[in-house]
């Protein structure tokens, strides 16, 4: 994905993020709303510029290395095994880390 | 029917990744996967060690089951769906890929050189998915989120923070993809 010789990775974000933006408007407009009948609220993300910008770029790092991001991790695990939960063991210390040092981190 | 055997073009995965953010959302929740890391923590105790995971998990046990669907995804496409695993890969990516020592690049989804049984004879196999998972579990939540709560939900909803993290991911995929992974390999 990153050498930028393969379009697939960027069709299926890209194509999932236009679709998802439609819904967006509708949930809005208030067009689709949840199962109780509620207007939908997508969360706001936490504000900031270091953090997304510095913690992004952890995280595409070792997406980068081993091709997998968060949920993937645990469907590899449904796939193999033993890697996916070196995986996720990491991924778990690394969640846990940042719990051990959030206050301490720039924003 | 054959086609489902194939890989999904981009134009079906896409689609599908937003029609799975729609269910989520319809029935009341938000659509992310890395929050799962902090849930699972919490649920491990780890609030016996920080005041950040005090949290109470059992309002998000919805997401054990997320995470479970994701196991059975993988078994289930991987079991019945992938009966050889041959990736359309552009040719000189193969051939990159080769020069750095990667062989039968294309056949398998996972790299044998990275996913294979080096894992387990190997310093080098082991640390690198270790590594790997230290950066995204720690990375995801320090940029609050990952590539479905920030690309995909927060790039569509038009939330600034979103696009900076996808940003980073793409610096450090990039760093990645043409410092790590050449120097490693």
């Amino acid at each position: 994905m990153f050498k930028f010789q393969s379009f697939h990775m960027y069709g299926i974000i890209g194509g999932a993020v236009v679709i998802s933006m439609v819904f967006m408007q509708l949930f809005k407009r208030g067009i689709i709303k949840d199962i109780h009948g509620n207007k939908i609220h997508p969360k706001q993300k936490k504000k900031g510029i270091i953090s997304p910008l510095l913690g992004g770029t952890f995280f595409g790092l070792g997406w980068g290395i081993s091709g997998a991001c968060a949920a993937p991790i645990f469907v590899i695990f449904g796939f193999k095994l033993i890697p996916a939960l070196l995986l996720l063991v990491g991924a778990l210390l690394g969640a846990f880390l940042y719990g051990l040092l959030s206050k301490k981190l720039p924003n | 029917m054959d086609f489902i055997l194939e890989p999904w073009a981009w134009y079906v995965g896409g689609p599908l990744i937003a029609i799975s953010l729609l269910l989520y959302f319809y029935f009341g929740k938000n659509f992310g996967a890395s929050t799962n890391f902090e849930t699972l923590c919490t649920m491990a105790g780890a609030g016996m060690f920080s005041d950040y995971f005090k949290k109470d998990w059992k309002e998000r046990d919805f997401a054990l089951l997320f995470v479970i669907g994701l196991v059975i995804g993988g078994y289930l496409s991987s079991t019945y769906l992938i009966p050889n695993q041959q990736i359309d890969l552009n040719p000189t990516t193969v051939n990159e890929l080769t020069d750095l020592g990667f062989s039968n690049v294309g056949a398998h989804y996972f790299p044998e050189e990275i996913f294979g049984e080096e894992v387990f004879y190997t310093l080098k196999g082991f640390l690198i998915l270790l590594v790997s998972g230290v950066l995204v579990g720690f990375g995801t939540r320090y940029a609050g989120g990952c590539t479905s709560g920030h690309a995909i939900t927060g790039l569509s909803s038009l939330q600034f923070p979103s696009l900076l993290a996808v940003i980073g991911f793409f610096i450090g995929g990039i760093i990645a993809t043409w410092l790590i992974i050449p120097s490693i390999f």
